[in-house]
């Protein structure tokens, strides 16, 4: 896992909910890639194609509300989006980002001060440096910490079930 | 120290002592519930993680309910992928057109008071009505659990929402759900645990406490939980199942009470485009609709649908209104066929269909074109979530759709 980068920004608002990620007309196409042109199309459908590999979404709070719907990390995962920043994040979409190494970020300062376009500096577990300020990151727990540098939960769940056989 | 009441179900399942909210706990689900959308990716990851056999197959149910009946071929595969799935790990409990996930889990008895159950869709915690620790998790963990057996959770704060005296006529458990979202707000009650109590929540009947715990996630909650009493122990089909060890502590800490008198509550709607925006009928009456929809995994049992086909017996639909029924499960259909509540509905203008997911997450049956004004009983009115990104969505009580359908606009009932 990616500790030190930096990314353009992409600013959405408060509650950016998971039929906003993914409406569900395109859960039951074939693969994630398929489904990533359609990514926050209700919301804004130039976005998917406008973001870039490295890019950060900024969102409000309680980003990532409603469904259960895995696809909606993954696909974000596929855009290439290095992280999420956001005031805060709802609990179903925090577990699945985590398990499918997205990695999200909680500041509640950072998303209103940032505009779009801007670039903003990331230290996982320290800090987010925006126009010469640093906003604070809080460290992580170390269950997740362990998920994300496996790469994820079925790289976790691989290295278990090796290790069992061994 | 005393425990709320999750924090009993908590320790019953692990056999701690003692649980602190914001601690990190290993449980053993009792029963866990994966359904047609995500079963294809569910057994990807399954096979991909490297496992061979599931924990417990008798644990597991499997339900087709999002993609019933199919609207588009593809939706096919799915069945396939999954059936293939439930023969290959030796899975039994596999219903295949009965009904809506949610309806089923607590309708055929596969979640009890005290049990903690995890499922594939966010709608998980409306088991909570049962008194059960019940939450939504991703396809990934699904898989981790039919391999493990285990999962890890954070143990919630709680809020208790406490409900005293008699709701006025036309109120329902649908109201108070919404106005608590709207009092809290959409990430209200985010990682946290709702505990409902009061005389109004014990006079009240496990369809209405399903309704309240089933919104509990559009507040961000992780669950909500009725502590287990005589309605939810004869329901679920466990007499004498001992109440007491789950019953919340007099002295329980929680992170806030919030207090409502029943008697003062009103028929609410959540207006376009989140379940917390919510304001009075009477506020927003006279907004032309083109469909009603009343159904879900939220207001569609008989109960429901009583309540419904009260208002509309003998009377007729507004010509330019679409009225949509979908009963939450084959059962709540018999039901209301056989004491002829189906009937009622029919005579007045609506159509009823299949029993499933259908309208309520904008696959089939019935989703609407740009502009359209829809009043749905579900729990959802986010943008795009029935039809076009335009279509405005009103969430309400069956009373207030049944109403709205005849007047063909927003009326009090």
């Amino acid at each position: 896992m990616q500790t030190e980068f930096s990314g353009r920004v992409w600013v959405l608002g408060d509650d950016i909910d998971t039929d906003i990620i993914i409406p569900t007309e395109y859960l039951a196409l074939p693969t994630i890639a398929d489904m990533a042109p359609y990514a926050f199309s209700p919301l804004r459908p130039q976005l998917a194609g406008q973001i870039q590999p490295g890019d950060i979404v900024v969102g409000g709070k309680n980003f990532g509300c409603g469904s259960s719907r895995e696809q909606a990390p993954e696909i974000l995962k596929e855009l290439g989006l290095s992280a999420i920043i956001a005031k805060s994040f709802a609990r179903i979409f925090f577990r699945n980002a985590v398990n499918n190494g997205l990695l999200l970020l909680e500041n509640a300062d950072l998303p209103d001060a940032v505009t779009e376009g801007d670039t903003v500096a990331v230290t996982v577990g320290k800090q987010v440096v925006h126009g010469g300020k640093a906003y604070p990151l809080a460290p992580m727990a170390d269950n997740v910490l362990e998920i994300l540098e496996s790469g994820g939960l079925v790289a976790a769940m691989q290295k278990r079930n090796k290790a069992g056989q061994a | 120290m005393g425990h709320t009441a999750i924090e009993k179900i908590i320790m019953r399942n692990t056999g701690a002592q003692h649980v602190t909210p914001g601690e990190i706990v290993v449980v053993k689900p009792d029963r866990v519930m994966i359904h047609d959308i995500f079963v294809p990716f569910v057994a990807e990851k399954y096979r991909q993680m490297g496992f061979t056999r599931v924990w417990n197959p008798d644990k597991v149910v499997l339900i087709y309910d999002h993609l019933v009946p199919a609207a588009v071929i593809d939706d096919v595969r799915h069945f396939k992928t999954g059936d293939a799935f439930a023969e290959e790990v030796g899975l039994s409990h596999v219903h295949r057109a009965d009904g809506i996930c949610h309806q089923l889990m607590v309708e055929q008895g596969y979640v009890k008071p005290g049990d903690v159950a995890f499922g594939t869709d966010s709608h998980t915690t409306t088991y909570g009505a049962v008194g059960a620790f019940s939450t939504g998790i991703g396809y990934t963990e699904m898989a981790a659990i039919l391999g493990t057996g285990s999962l890890w959770v954070r143990v919630p704060s709680t809020i208790r929402v406490e409900i005293e005296g008699e709701l006025p006529p036309h109120v329902s458990a649908k109201d108070i759900i919404l106005r608590l979202l709207g009092d809290i707000g959409a990430d209200g009650a985010v990682y946290q645990a709702l505990e409902f109590a009061g005389g109004t929540v014990d006079g009240m009947s496990l369809s209405s406490r399903m309704a309240i715990a089933n919104m509990a996630v559009e507040a961000g909650a992780k669950c909500a939980v009725f502590p287990p009493d005589e309605v939810s122990t004869l329901y679920s089909g466990a007499p004498g199942f001992d109440m007491a060890t789950l019953a919340p502590d007099a002295d329980a800490v929680y992170d806030r009470v919030i207090r409502y008198k029943a008697g003062e509550l009103e028929p609410v709607v959540a207006c376009p485009s989140q379940p917390d925006n919510i304001c009075p009928v009477r506020q927003v009456a006279g907004t032309r609709v083109d469909q009603v929809f009343i159904g879900s995994c939220t207001n569609g049992r008989l109960e429901d649908l009583q309540i419904a086909a009260d208002i509309l017996r003998g009377k007729k639909v507004s010509p330019f209104t679409r009225l949509l029924i979908t009963p939450a499960s084959r059962e709540i259909y018999g039901q209301a066929a056989e004491s002829g509540l189906l009937a009622d509905l029919i005579d007045a203008g609506a159509n009823v269909t299949l029993p499933g997911c259908g309208l309520c997450c904008g696959r089939a049956g019935g989703i609407l074109a740009p502009n359209e004004v829809v009043l749905a009983t579900n729990n959802r009115n986010f943008i795009g979530r029935m039809g076009d990104a335009s279509v405005q969505i009103y969430l309400a009580s069956p009373a207030v759709a049944a109403a709205t359908a005849l007047a063909g606009q927003i009326v009090l009932p």
